[in-house]
């Protein structure tokens, strides 16, 4: 149980950029525990991936629950979330002495890099994530919906998952 | 007390919704604490990117962390924090505990196939939309093509960098100009 803790709050330490940049450092640990097979690790990547929420809680919650049962997942899910609590309180203060100070501005600047940063991550998306006519009717029409219409994204999430039960279940 | 439960239940939405990871939470989010709640505007949203992103953990944990801070203390920081991993930790148990076969399920693979290409039409959207609003003039325009051919041209560099070259090229550029017309007078 603490070894699930100790893990996790090492993978939550120390890995930068969130989701997908935390696998490298999840699969060394994990496997090198012996806890999973590279094999097994990559199918919970997959799962984690495809079910909502973090993919680092994901992770945590699924490999806890096989190694130590309910108790074990919320272990191994407090021990990635720990380390944020703490650094994120840090952080916190001095995003305000930043924000109260004369080099505010640079917050400014900032924001506009992490556009760009969105921006680029879209045009990297876009290829594995739409790969035949479908995907791309189904981006299109969410896109327009998004632009056109107050709906709430979670309902065009919804809608397009539907769509994919229909689309590639029934017709294709 | 009203204001722990609307983070609890806003990070919970969040975590219920944010399908595939990373940038997949920024329309939910956006939604929610920018448009709905108002608890932030669009540059102060990104500035929260900014610092998650810069931090280790998982990118969605930090925000509901940072967030929670920021509205109501350290009761604040429980309420995010349990509020964006609850989801996770319920439908992951589920499928632990009844469904090992989850990925041999067809409709579970079809119903992500068909997400997928609409949260990267939703995050484009969102970046549009925030991309409007910032960016307000020449300098800013630039800073943004910069950052975009930067992070284009050299993959694998890691976000930390554009931001702390972006904020310090605005402070330089500000500072600048500033000197520039007290000089001009």
């Amino acid at each position: 149980m603490l070894e699930l803790f100790i893990t996790f709050f090492k993978i939550g330490a120390l890995t930068f950029g969130g989701g997908y940049a935390m696998i490298p450092l999840m699969e060394k640990e994990i496997v090198a525990q012996g806890w999973l097979t590279q094999a097994q690790f990559l199918d919970i990547v997959a799962i984690a991936e495809m079910t909502p929420g973090p993919i680092a809680i994901n992770s945590a919650t699924f490999i806890g629950y096989q190694h130590g049962g309910i108790l074990g997942a919320a272990a191994a899910t407090f021990g990635v979330v720990a380390p944020s609590i703490i650094i994120m309180v840090i952080f916190s203060h001095l995003l305000a002495r930043l924000k109260a100070s004369k080099y505010s501005i640079a917050l400014k600047g900032v924001g506009v890099g992490v556009a760009a940063m969105i921006a680029a991550a879209v045009f990297g998306l876009i290829k594995p994530a739409i790969t035949n006519f479908a995907d791309l009717a189904i981006a299109v029409a969410a896109l327009t919906l998004a632009i056109t219409t107050k709906l709430s994204p979670i309902v065009i999430i919804l809608g397009a998952g539907l769509a994919g039960v229909v689309l590639y279940g029934l017709v294709l | 007390m009203q204001v722990l439960w609307q983070i609890f239940t806003s990070f919970f939405k969040i975590g219920a919704f944010t399908i595939g990871g990373g940038y997949a939470m920024l329309p939910v989010m956006q939604r929610d604490l920018v448009d709905r709640l108002g608890w932030l505007d669009e540059q102060e949203f990104l500035e929260t990117i900014a610092v998650t992103q810069s931090a280790p953990g998982a990118i969605a944990v930090n925000t509901a962390i940072l967030i929670g801070k920021r509205m109501a203390g350290l009761p604040g920081v429980a309420a995010g924090a349990l509020g964006v991993v609850l989801p996770s930790f319920i439908i992951i148990l589920g499928i632990a505990i009844f469904f090992q076969n989850f990925l041999g399920w067809q409709p579970a693979i079809h119903f992500f196939a068909g997400v997928r290409p609409a949260v990267v039409a939703l995050i484009a959207h969102v970046a549009w939309k925030m991309g409007r609003k910032l960016i307000t003039g020449r300098f800013y325009l630039a800073l943004f093509f910069a950052a975009l051919a930067i992070i284009i041209l050299v993959p694998g560099l890691h976000p930390v960098w554009i931001i702390l070259s972006s904020g310090m090229a605005t402070v330089l550029w500000t500072a600048s100009h500033r000197q520039a017309a007290e000089e001009g007078e």
